[in-house]
């Protein structure tokens, strides 16, 4: 089912592709198949949601994912080595602390997002708010891809880890080092984006 | 990525199995046992291992076979939990696993008919794991043709049955050729679903079952030497799926005696090792323990890696070669045969 759904989806992105760039074509309207048409009518509004969006929602995902590796491991393991139930929320908690980067990171481009009025009385104005929109995007991408795969790598390490205790309880200690720096490149996607987010200038000033 | 999609639905159960191995005697367990004077004592070791209180509720005077038949009750409670909490493709991989022992009870059951010994008698003796619903119907079949359509047709090992059915009747020598060939198409299918799995699954199945098809190819051709089987004959018999196909698999239909079996293994690391170390003097070890030796090797290699299903079948044969362990044990304890009790094969 999960194959044939990947399937159906990726068939139907090329069918539609050509479609719709034939359509444009043939109708004389060809020079609108543009990038640059594409990125100046744009709103910034939209690319700087979207960067919200994705921060939080690939974050979410990847919290998810790893919280569910790491959990249903634990639940297992469990079965026959009870012990391991409470040290091994730990690895639960890394895969927690990817949701939360991605959570800050919202609510910081959140914060900058602001509203402008057009039209514009300086070219530039307009220039900064087209590069906050891009910049909100760019970060929220950024921090989000990360997260998403770090959430992913702490809960194998995590799944790992929870294994490895209930066989032997002097492990639990050295492996969880390794979640540790795997729980680490998590951060850097939250200290980029919100470095990037430090050029935005949004609004009318 | 792959550890995610694994764990989405075999997650608990490879924890829950990873659970079951550790209690796994381990060598200081054996020591233990090994040093029982009486079945008693025996029981009351058991008792401290995860085993627990599985032979409490038995009458004294303790026999092997009681022991033999809870070790398996057992085992087969934990593996069908596992089969019952699986889903596609881990259940059909379970099922694979059965399908060994299914033609097990085929063979037992078509065996015992043939000396008159009554249906009622031999089911109890059936592998609880390979039991299947017709199998009492077994006894009506007289040839290979009439045990295909009338019994076997709706199980999972009609396709395996299929090269079979051109024997001509039921007496001693066919029925092991048909297991033989029973054996050959199950493993090569087995094979080939593990790598169709692909992944960690293929790497680490596909290495065991590889070595599982020629210990069975080798087996094969030194148990015929002295029977009236042609070396055709014989040579299709060999599963195609080891890592002595084609070339090793060739030589050793051509092969005439022990020697040259032993020969054709010198090109092969792992197997000449093997024979090197076996023989059949007083303190040696018999090829056949060399060979389970090295399966115990590999089954526990397949606990290395995390994320595959071999940890089902690795589990699933360790707990076999152990109750064979313990059962060597209490035999020897019963027998008051103290002298060959080391020749168990320690797992862990």
């Amino acid at each position: 089912m999960r194959y044939f759904l990947t399937y159906l989806f990726v068939l139907l992105l090329s069918l539609a592709i050509p479609i719709f760039s034939l359509y444009y074509l043939l109708n004389g309207k060809g020079e609108q198949i543009s990038f640059g048409w594409f990125l100046e009518h744009t709103s910034p509004y939209m690319w700087g949601t979207l960067g919200i969006a994705f921060a939080v929602s690939f974050s979410v995902v990847g919290a998810a994912m790893g919280i569910h590796t790491t959990g249903v491991s634990i639940v297992g393991g469990g079965v026959k080595a009870p012990r391991i139930k409470t040290k091994n929320l730990i690895s639960v908690i890394f895969c927690e602390a990817v949701a939360i980067y991605g959570l800050i990171t919202a609510i910081v481009l959140s914060g900058m997002l602001e509203q402008y009025k057009e039209p514009f009385l300086d070219i530039s104005i307009k220039q900064n708010n087209w590069m906050a929109g891009y910049v909100m995007f760019g970060a929220g991408l950024a921090v989000g891809l990360v997260n998403l795969f770090c959430g992913i790598s702490v809960g194998i390490v995590g799944s790992g880890a929870a294994l490895a205790d209930a066989a032997n309880a002097a492990l639990f200690v050295k492996i969880l080092i390794v979640e540790i720096f795997g729980s680490a490149i998590g951060l850097f996607g939250l200290i980029v984006g919100i470095y990037m987010t430090s050029k935005v200038k949004m609004g009318n000033q | 990525m792959k550890g995610c999609i694994f764990n989405i639905d075999a997650g608990y159960l490879e924890g829950l199995c990873r659970g079951f191995k550790c209690g796994i005697l381990k060598q200081s367990d054996y020591l233990n046992l090994v040093q029982c004077e009486t079945l008693e004592d025996l029981k009351l070791h058991l008792q401290g291992t995860d085993y627990g209180t599985f032979l409490a509720n038995e009458p004294s005077p303790l026999s092997v076979s009681t022991i033999d038949d809870k070790l398996r009750e057992k085992l087969v409670i934990e593996f069908q939990h596992l089969r019952n909490h699986s889903v596609e493709p881990m259940s059909t991989f379970l099922d694979f696993i059965t399908y060994s022992y299914m033609i097990d009870n085929i063979i037992l059951l078509i065996t015992g008919t043939l000396h008159q010994r009554p249906i009622s008698e031999l089911i109890p003796k059936c592998h609880p794991l390979g039991s299947f619903e017709q199998m009492e119907a077994i006894h009506v079949a007289a040839t290979p043709a009439e045990l295909y359509n009338a019994v076997l047709v709706d199980t999972p090992l009609a396709p395996f049955f299929v090269d079979c059915i051109s024997e001509q009747d039921l007496d001693e020598m066919n029925i092991e050729i048909i297991r033989n060939t029973l054996y050959k198409a199950y493993l090569e299918a087995f094979y080939e679903f593990c790598k169709l799995i692909g992944g960690t699954t293929a790497d680490v199945m596909c290495e065991i079952l590889a070595f599982e098809a020629d210990r069975r190819a080798i087996i094969i051709t030194i148990n015929s030497f002295g029977t009236e089987l042609s070396k055709d004959d014989r040579a299709k018999l060999y599963p195609r799926c080891g890592k002595l196909n084609p070339d090793g698999l060739a030589a050793l239909a051509r092969a005439d005696d022990y020697e040259q079996v032993k020969a054709v293994a010198e090109y092969y690391a792992e197997y000449a090792a093997l024979f090197e170390g076996a023989g059949n003097n007083v303190g040696d070890k018999t090829l056949e323990d060399k060979f389970f030796e090295h399966e115990v090797t590999l089954n526990v290699n397949a606990f290395l890696q995390q994320f595959h299903f071999g940890v089902f079948y690795s589990y699933l044969k360790l707990k076999e070669q152990e109750c064979r362990n313990i059962v060597w044990i209490s035999e020897c304890v019963a027998q008051k045969h103290r002298a060959k009790i080391d020749n168990y094969i320690p797992i862990f």
